[in-house]
């Protein structure tokens, strides 16, 4: 056992519930987490070291081997390899000695992949212990490997003036922000945060949700739940306390607003979250921050800070009365986690596994108590709507979807980043403000949203009873292979899927399978039907949203692009499905008949 | 409090609250289910008891009965969707009946001849999955697991209350582990407890198996509609 781990300092939560926190700790302290400090930490919380394990061994950045001294994650996503990765992949091997998957010899360097960071506006980009590169190039990966070599620190080589990491000017060193026009919601400089939340605390709860309500604000984490429903539930929910918490968690590939508000808007989102937990009635709030933006941890760590001094946070906000304070919880690599309810068990140190509902987290959320789960952009909205009032907010967008949205837009056009867009526009009219050119297709909401065709669906509208868009809006011009993509995006599913319920952990990869053939030529019209049924089945018994949309990427491409599949299809001859390979098939046989007829002579 | 739902058409009254898969148990009509077990937590993870309820799928095991139910079971559609499930968990792992020691005790091998399954519409992925004998009571052949999480929730450690079964990697890449220690501290009556309580052939005990011959084996004597339908009678 590793004497140390006993004395790690760990925050105040309860311990058990702090067990992603304190695996992080070893891992940042040891580059791993060996055995012994499984059992260590076993020890420490009254589980068993499978148990620990069983957290350990969900998440990907978690590792237990030994790792190099600089473990390197490449950014694997459909907009990456759109823009060089296999380049800068090839180019890392070359710089580090080592290969994917594995340690160079020297132990200096670990090569992984990793799913979409949430920089598809500045591709290819890579993590290294505590940062992030962007727009890499074969040049600029051989320049920063040589600067490891000399034992400078990745911070140090992404941030060469040396801001403090709690600092803007740090973050903004290192990830652009690339905001390509200006809303009437997001992104205000200069707000008064002091005043709008003395004009919330001199208000009854009550009237905070009703304004709410009257703003018919929808979740913008992609459900689209109403805010205020979901706020006055939860205010009307039994419960010794009641917790806050902000998804930022965000996984869905081509998302990166919530990493934009973060950094430019951070106070909007504070402020979003204190208003919440006024009107339903808690005391603590939990910002669950993705392991992939952990650049961002200190800046709003300060930020928080600064709001804890300037009597914006903690005990007796504002003279009021009121006590609310935020902690932010680290994820550690799981795209399931975004799920609200697989974001609360890994907020109590367990695997991100969704939970079986009801009971939802209004009723029993994090440690059983009542719960409000919202979306970084929702708070943001919410201390917009605080401010202006719910009439103003929902006299933009249309009926049914009020406000405006962030989209964050990469891909094929001029101009990749974030747009707000009132609810109503058109997809043609976005394209033009973007500058997309020749789009084929668009990938909406990413690949748990719907892929639509630039020529037949310029018409459809951004809002809920449309183009419901979560925030992804990825666009694919017509030299793309959009069947690679859809594969890539079935790759993802099922190297996501948490595996608990059997459609979403067996249809991913039976689903993948059918995509292969399509591309190898084998597939017959029966394969296609299958995709119709076993999406279907996926949908409609999955527990979770990932495993009631992992089939999308190829039913909405199959609906928008049915020639694509079409083209491919073989009839077959014989009595044999076209896809069956009996030389394959035989191929044990003719293995064994070598080694006999070997052996014989 | 007292309501009304109407299952397949037939009109049942039940308490609110109570849980859907229970009710139409108690009513003469089985719902199919690998996971679920009477009188304890839902675990909702195999999906086999999805039926249709108001329109909208979803596992009976999760439903809690509230007022004006309109409940279809029998409905092609999602009958076949059950049958699809349970053909999902053969196809994932490797199921050879024939030589399985669990065999006429096994509760994926009833269920898949209540569902009338034949061969499963999945490819099979004859997965190579390493067995754990490690244990002094009882070895893992996870060849059969199908994650139904049973004996993670529901074996524990009776001193320290700590788990003895858990699950390591994610999804497709999933793995039953056993701790050993903890094992070899379960008196044989719980290491039994847990051998029956895996509705396949993984957890298995040692120095036991085929005892009972053909045609007298648990599944043969009473099927597990049966059995499902007379829990009450016990």
């Amino acid at each position: 056992m590793n004497s140390e781990t006993r004395h790690l300092t760990f925050s105040n939560a309860p311990r058990e519930q702090n067990l992603i926190t304190m695996l992080w700790e070893i891992q940042r302290r040891d580059g791993w987490i060996s055995g012994a400090n499984v059992k260590a930490l076993a020890e420490i919380l009254n589980m068993s070291p499978l148990d620990v394990d069983e957290t350990v061994s969900f998440y990907h950045f978690f590792r237990s081997t030994p790792s190099g001294k600089h473990q390197i994650y490449l950014c694997d996503s459909v907009i990456a390899r759109m823009n060089g990765y296999e380049d800068v992949r090839a180019a890392l091997e070359r710089e580090t000695g080592a290969r994917f998957g594995g340690l160079s010899g020297d132990g200096l360097f670990g090569l992984e992949d990793t799913p979409c960071v949430g920089l598809s506006d500045q591709e290819p980009a890579m993590m290294i212990d505590d940062v992030v590169f962007t727009r890499l190039t074969p040049e600029s990966v051989s320049d920063i490997v040589a600067q490891l070599r000399t034992g400078k620190a990745p911070a140090d080589i992404a941030n060469p003036s040396g801001y403090n990491s709690g600092t803007l000017d740090y973050v903004n060193t290192i990830v652009a922000s690339n905001i390509r026009n200006r809303g009437p919601i997001f992104f205000k400089p200069m707000r008064d945060y002091h005043a709008v939340l003395q004009g919330v605390l001199a208000r009854h709860p009550i009237e905070i949700i009703e304004e709410i309500t009257a703003s018919k604000l929808r979740g913008r984490g992609g459900a689209g739940f109403l805010t205020g429903l979901k706020w006055r539930l939860a205010n009307e929910a039994d419960g010794a306390e009641k917790f806050i918490i902000c998804n930022a968690d965000e996984g869905e590939p081509g998302t990166f607003k919530d990493r934009v508000l973060l950094t430019r808007s951070p106070g909007d989102v504070l402020i979003g979250m204190a208003v919440a937990a006024f009107a339903v009635g808690a005391r603590s709030g939990i910002l669950y921050l993705r392991a992939e933006y952990r650049y961002l941890k200190d800046y709003l760590e300060r930020q928080i800070g600064e709001f804890r001094e300037a009597g914006l946070l903690g005990a007796d906000i504002l003279g009021s009365g009121f006590t609310f304070d935020i902690r932010i919880q680290m994820g550690a690599g799981a795209y399931i986690c975004g799920d609200e309810t697989a974001l609360i068990e890994s907020c109590e140190g367990k695997r991100g596994t969704p939970r079986v509902k009801p009971p939802y987290p209004i009723q029993a959320g994090y440690q059983g108590m009542p719960t409000v789960v919202n979306n970084v952009e929702t708070f943001a909205a919410v201390s917009r709507i605080v401010e202006e009032g719910g009439r103003w907010f929902a006299s933009m967008g249309t009926d049914k979807s009020s406000g405006t949205r962030l989209l964050s837009v990469s891909g094929d056009c001029a101009r990749p980043g974030i747009y707000e867009i009132e609810w109503g526009m058109r997809l043609d009219e976005v394209l033009a403000m973007v500058g997309a050119s020749r789009p084929m297709a668009v990938q909406v909401s990413g690949p748990s949203g719907e892929c639509v065709s630039a020529a037949k669906d310029g018409g459809r509208v951004f809002c809920y009873g449309d183009l419901s868009c979560n925030g992804s809006l990825m666009i694919f011009d017509e030299s793309r292979d959009l069947l690679g993509i859809v594969r890539h995006f079935m790759d993802f599913f099922v190297e996501e899927s948490c595996g608990i319920c059997t459609p979403c952990r067996s249809g991913c990869v039976d689903m993948r399978a059918k995509v292969d053939r399509v591309i190898a030529g084998t597939a017959a019209q029966q394969d296609l039907d299958d995709c119709d049924n076993w999406g279907k089945l996926m949908r409609s018994t999955s527990r979770c949203g990932l495993g009631t949309t992992a089939a999308k990427p190829i039913l909405t491409t199959m609906k928008s692009f049915p020639e694509l599949y079409r083209d491919r299809l073989t009839a077959g001859d014989g009595p044999l499905l076209p896809s069956f390979d009996l030389k394959k098939a035989l191929q044990g046989h003719e293995d064994a008949f070598q080694v006999l007829v070997k052996e014989t002579h | 409090m007292a309501t009304k739902l109407s299952i397949d058409g037939k009109e049942i009254s039940a308490s609110e609250g109570e849980t859907l898969i229970d009710v139409a148990a108690d009513n003469g009509v089985y719902i199919p289910s690998l996971c679920y077990m009477r009188g304890r937590p839902c675990l909702g993870t195999c999906r086999v008891c999805s039926v249709v309820v108001n329109g909208s799928i979803m596992p009976a095991c999760t439903v809690r009965i509230s007022g004006d139910m309109v409940v279809e079971v029998a409905k092609p559609e999602v009958a076949d969707m059950r049958k699809a499930l349970v053909e999902a968990n053969f196809s994932e792992g490797n199921h050879n009946c024939p030589s399985c020691e669990k065999s006429g005790r096994c509760e994926l091998q009833a269920v898949a001849y209540e569902v009338e399954m034949v061969v499963s519409r999945f490819p099979y992925r004859f997965p190579e999955r390493e067995r754990d004998q490690a244990a002094r009571l009882i070895f893992l052949e996870r060849d059969r697991c199908i994650f139904c999480q049973r004996c993670v929730e529901f074996v524990r450690d009776r001193e320290t209350g700590r788990k003895i079964f858990s699950i390591h990697g994610r999804g497709t890449h999933a793995r039953i582990d056993i701790d050993v220690e903890l094992a070899d501290r379960m008196p044989p009556e719980q290491a039994r407890e847990a051998a029956e309580m895996c509705p396949v052939g993984c957890i298995i005990e040692k120095g036991r198996g085929y005892n009972d011959p053909i045609g007298k084996r648990k599944f043969d004597i009473r099927s597990i509609r049966e059995r499902a339908l007379e829990e009450d009678n016990k």
